[in-house]
């Protein structure tokens, strides 16, 4: 019940944040962090719960991104038609892959999916269609006319696609989905030996996670009103949906939205106060940190000093 | 196809790093490439005093050994003695730290391309109507050298013989009164100073960039995996076959899909015939 109250309040607040007066730059920010937030979930529901490394966020988001370009510019579809869209295409990638490598072992997976975003990548520069490697300029249709203007009005569907997602993994989470995913994590010959269908949830899991990831990079090329293949199949954004729920903790849902929250926020002060670069650093030294110190994120820290507290007592 | 060849026996050799650390020892070692890119610019910074960049690259191997051995203590210390879910914090590890070197290398010198000055780059060797770049031969050369002396070391001394033994049985080498975590140690430290003399070969095949890295991802574990892992000779056959798969779609659709070819062929390779060529 709790939660439910917490969804409609999240809900409630980003739609009247997006009606009142708040500066422009903030809707800006805050689409990116929200992003995240979907990516970010997203990852650990194959990464957090089976424990099977996926590098490949960065294939998911574009191809999501490409498939809302290809039907914005074919029909001119509406933006919830092109996140749909976006959202199949992109599970069907992650369905498509974990067929291919999910008998294997994780690493074998990790690396097959980088190879998922190389192969995207060439496959999209190679398209003339969508501009190749130039990119495709886009007009922005007229925002809904509730909000002042379009960023708004994005900033309101990702808060939406973000509830929607953490909605997702809770649910497996708390459902007999993720435990079977958690008895994978922690063995995957025990999990089979007692009856667990480890593929099938394996290819359940990187489906819906893929679907979350591309429903996220739907709404990208809106928002830029500009989309290339460089930017938008770049590995920065495997690397921050890995880090993120490593920072925030994989084991509960909680976890992600909390690190892409922290990492988010902390990203896009970097950005426009220092450099792109130092922004990734940032990452990188972050993830290397916390993995090393922290490995269960910082709710394990919250959960180690609420023990704490409560011993001293 | 003979650039293909020269390409192919370059990849092995810029491989056989990684053959050891992933294929061997078991450590996912995606960080590799960005090590080699690192040996990449350290020899342009040597190359700047003059340095020829293989005799740069040979003097690199003892400063990377001590790396090497460096980030597997590490990694023993933080990941493999605590032993559960090492697998996903050790990957996340890695590539972490990949990233880490990329940024490093683009804050210390730039998004420029980079490249060294050496005789023999620029010109090139004319054979029967044919072209062959004499960077390519340089780089040919060093790398059948390098595999074989790796191939050697591992099948005829001692210590070679050891690191063999922990990947195929650790649990015994331990029982022999062996210590596994030592001559892991010391191969790990080998394989990563084999990469900076890839590096080194890097930079002479071409100019290097820090986001290089990324693409020799698909193309260092397309050999390895292709050639069943921690098979040297595998890993020169893989490397021929990825050189000559690459150079046959650069020359039939163009250089806008060759980056695709090592993965794709991962990725095949992944499906069809996990264990490789010669698996165990």
């Amino acid at each position: 019940m709790k939660f439910w109250i917490g969804v409609a309040a999240t809900v409630a607040l980003a739609a009247g944040l997006a009606l009142s007066g708040t500066n422009e730059y903030f809707f800006y920010a805050g689409y990116v962090v929200l992003q995240f937030v979907v990516l970010a979930t997203a990852w650990n529901i194959l990464g957090g719960y089976a424990g099977y490394v996926n590098f490949g966020t960065a294939a998911f988001f574009g191809i999501g991104a490409y498939t809302a370009v290809v039907l914005f510019k074919a029909v001119g579809a509406p933006l919830g038609v092109q996140i749909l869209a976006a959202a199949c295409a992109s599970g069907l990638l992650g369905f498509g892959t974990g067929l291919l490598t999910l008998r294997l072992r994780g690493i074998f997976f990790s690396i097959a999916t980088v190879a998922v975003i190389f192969i995207m990548h060439t496959a999209i520069v190679n398209w003339r269609y969508v501009g190749g490697a130039t990119g495709v300029q886009l007009l922005r249709p007229p925002a809904m006319p509730l909000f002042d203007s379009y960023t708004r009005m994005l900033f309101v569907v990702m808060a939406v696609l973000a509830v929607a997602g953490v909605c997702i993994a809770r649910y497996i989470e708390v459902s007999w989905i993720g435990r079977g995913l958690r008895a994978i994590r922690d063995s995957e010959e025990a999990a089979e030996c007692s009856g667990v269908p480890t593929l099938k949830l394996k290819l359940f899991a990187c489906t819906v996670s893929g679907a979350l990831m591309g429903a996220a990079g739907a709404p990208l090329p809106m928002y830029m009103s500009f989309l290339e293949p460089a930017s938008s199949f770049d590995l920065n954004y495997s690397v921050s949906a890995l880090a993120m729920p490593m920072i925030g903790g994989t084991s509960h849902w909680l976890g992600p939205v909390i690190g892409a929250i922290l990492l988010g926020s902390v990203q896009q002060i970097v950005t426009v106060t220092i450099s792109n670069e130092i922004n990734v650093l940032v990452v990188g030294v972050l993830l290397v940190v916390f993995v090393v110190a922290a490995p269960d994120g910082v709710l394990g820290l919250l959960r180690k000093l609420k023990w704490l507290h409560r011993s001293s007592r | 196809m003979l650039f293909g060849i020269l390409v192919g026996c370059f990849y092995a050799a810029v491989s056989v790093g990684l053959s050891v650390a992933f294929g061997l020892l078991d450590v996912p070692h995606v960080a590799h490439p960005a090590l080699m890119v690192l040996g990449s610019y350290c020899t342009y910074l040597l190359g700047r005093y003059g340095w020829d960049p293989i005799v740069a690259g040979i003097a690199l191997t003892p400063l990377f050994f001590l790396l090497g051995v460096a980030i597997y203590r590490f990694y023993y210390e933080t990941f493999e003695k605590r032993g559960s879910d090492a697998g996903v914090r050790g990957l996340a590890f890695f590539f972490g730290l990949a990233f880490i070197i990329e940024v490093g290398l683009i804050l210390v010198f730039g998004v420029d391309q980079r490249m060294v000055e050496a005789d023999y780059i620029g010109k090139s060797l004319s054979l029967g109507g044919y072209r062959i770049p004499w960077r390519l031969l340089v780089a040919f050369g060093v790398a059948l050298l390098l595999t074989a002396a790796l191939t050697l070391y591992l099948s005829r001394t001692f210590t070679g013989r050891a690191i063999k033994a922990v990947a195929q049985d650790e649990p015994a080498l331990r029982l022999m009164g062996a210590n596994p975590v030592r001559i892991k140690q010391w191969a790990f430290g080998i394989a990563t100073a084999v990469t900076a003399l890839a590096g080194a070969m890097l930079i002479v095949v071409g100019p290097v960039e820090p986001s290089l890295d990324r693409v020799y991802i698909g193309r260092t574990f397309c050999v390895v995996v292709l050639a069943g892992l921690g098979s040297m000779t595998g890993t020169l056959l893989a490397g021929l076959i990825l050189g000559v798969s690459e150079s046959i779609v650069l020359t039939l659709f163009g250089a806008s899909w060759a980056p695709a070819v090592a993965f794709g062929l991962l990725l095949v390779v992944l499906g069809i015939r996990p264990q490789g060529l010669f698996g165990r």
